[in-house]
């Protein structure tokens, strides 16, 4: 059973290499990203402040916000990349982090060897790869350039592979950011049936996303983060009515 | 997996053993390295093997003859060295940069710091056995059995290292991503041990001075790899002094996961 349960989580990020505090007066004056003071002359981004969630099997969250509300180092808290510096998180089940295209991605090795090499990073032992690697190419339909090196592959093939190499084993807890939504419309289909395929093996997803649409798809419940802050949580269109009359 | 404050003490012990005991990661991480920097040139790491031959030939002909010692006696001994400290300098340098150049992997996926430590040094090790090539090409030319005895000895001389290694890695590695400034302290700092260590120059060179030498940690590192590498036995002082640094040495970089660990990544 997944389960995710964060409690009064805060995340703050030290800055050491920004000095003037004119900088910091600017930010604090814009009206996006997370808060930013200054304790004993070091800058420190609160990117969350005090948030509280609990996710359960089944739960599929869409996390809306502006440019730099904290969407992304939710994600982060939740794959425990950041590990909060005042709060509990408490997460049971495996987690399939699908943050950063790139990640674990050589460009100078083929399709094939990074199946091997993200999928080992993912946690998915060699002897499960080497079973469902076939498999894992057929889904990416990337056919003979599946041999070729990563760098002759354009965004939206690089796309397909990580993709396909993320999703191969069914993962209780898969946390999305929003770049992995740019395939061509082909591939989303394929990608959204794919990841209701995984929710529908009782699991958890936290995606973020702007588009209200894909959310609403992809989605029954959603999360308004707003400079790091939780706004609003609850059924997809509430939310998002509300996050879309915030203007 | 949890986080709280009072489990730090877990997650530092957790973040070692995990580390250690998922060597397929590391093993492979540190391959990929070495397959990425040595991509589509021919000899790959042999080329290393190959500069380092070079810089041998140089400086054996030159420092052989300042010295006047006999090529026979000083080339292996110059070699042996120069072999040893080379993996010794590159895990302390390369060890500093342990997360910052793993920073888009730390901030993508939870792995834990250990595997990252590991995969420097694994990585060094690789490149030290292709430099073996040279100890082997000099024991044939100057007609040096090794015993099976030695070479037992230099596995375990480069076991020792390694797991040194491992904690110079995280502890440097922890210390430098937070305070930039100390990379390039640790670069001219160990361009001077170089010199004042024992390497290119013998300690029977330095009479009324055994103190100096003994008290050089890295004196004893690289005799613990370049005795066997002689056919000789390092001294017993070599083997305690090496055991203390790494009781030391684990104690310490333990303290200092324990109080920054969960740090590094805001660090990045």
């Amino acid at each position: 059973m997944a389960s995710i349960r964060l409690r009064g989580v805060h995340v703050e990020i030290p800055i050491y290499n920004t000095s003037a505090r004119s900088l910091k007066k600017q930010l604090v004056r814009a009206t996006t990203g997370g808060r930013i003071q200054s304790d004993h002359g070091i800058t420190v981004v609160r990117a969350l402040n005090g948030i509280d969630l609990e996710l359960n099997d089944g739960d599929r969250l869409g996390l809306v916000g502006s440019n730099g509300a904290g969407k992304t180092t939710l994600l982060r808290v939740l794959a425990g990349v950041y590990e909060p510096t005042r709060g509990s998180i408490t997460v049971a089940g495996s987690i399939m982090p699908l943050l950063d295209v790139a990640m674990g991605i050589d460009m100078d090795s083929t399709g094939m060897e990074n199946i091997m090499l993200r999928g080992r990073l993912l946690g998915i032992d060699r002897r499960q790869l080497l079973e469902l690697r076939d498999q894992i190419s057929e889904f990416t339909e990337l056919g003979e350039y599946i041999h070729m090196p990563v760098r002759t592959y354009s965004s939206g093939m690089v796309l397909r592979l990580a993709f396909g190499i993320s999703t191969c084993v069914t993962p209780e807890i898969v946390l999305m950011d929003e770049y992995f939504a740019v395939g061509d419309a082909h591939f989303m289909r394929k990608a959204e049936r794919r990841l209701i395929d995984v929710v529908a093996k009782a699991g958890i997803i936290v995606f973020a996303s702007h588009s209200g649409d894909l959310i609403r798809r992809l989605c029954n419940k959603a999360l308004w983060v707003h400079a790091g802050e939780a706004r609003a949580l609850g059924s997809t269109d509430e939310v998002l009515a509300q996050y879309a009359a915030s203007g | 997996m949890s986080f709280h404050s009072e489990a730090q003490f877990k997650l530092a012990l957790d973040d070692v053993r995990k580390g250690f005991w998922q060597p397929g990661l590391w093993l492979m991480l540190g391959w990929q390295d070495i397959r990425q920097r040595f991509r589509r040139s021919m000899l790959g790491p042999l080329w290393l093997t190959l500069s380092t031959g070079f810089m041998l030939v140089a400086l054996g002909l030159v420092y052989g003859a300042i010295f006047k010692m006999p090529l026979q006696e000083y080339f292996p001994y110059l070699a042996a060295g120069v072999v040893a400290w080379t993996l010794i300098s590159s895990l302390i340098s390369e060890g500093c940069q342990t997360f910052i150049t793993s920073d888009a992997l730390i901030k993508q996926i939870r792995l834990p710091f250990t595997t990252h430590a590991c995969r420097v040094v694994w990585r060094n090790t690789i490149i030290f056995l292709h430099n073996l090539a040279i100890i082997v090409v000099v024991m044939l030319v100057f007609k040096i059995m090794p015993s099976v005895g030695s070479v037992l000895l230099l596995a375990v001389g480069l076991l020792a290292v390694m797991l040194n290694g491992v904690w110079v890695s995280l502890a440097l590695g922890l210390i430098c991503t937070r305070f930039r400034d100390v990379p390039p302290i640790v670069g001219s700092v160990l361009q001077l041990v170089f010199f004042v260590t024992p390497i290119i120059w013998h300690p029977s060179l330095l009479p009324g001075r055994q103190r100096v030498i003994s008290f050089n940690p890295f004196y004893h590192f690289i005799e613990l790899l370049r005795a066997p590498m002689l056919n000789t036995t390092p001294a017993a002082d070599s083997w305690r002094a090496v055991l203390a640094i790494t009781v030391v040495g684990w104690v310490v970089t333990f303290v200092l996961l324990l109080r920054a660990r969960r740090r590094i990544t805001y660090w990045l």
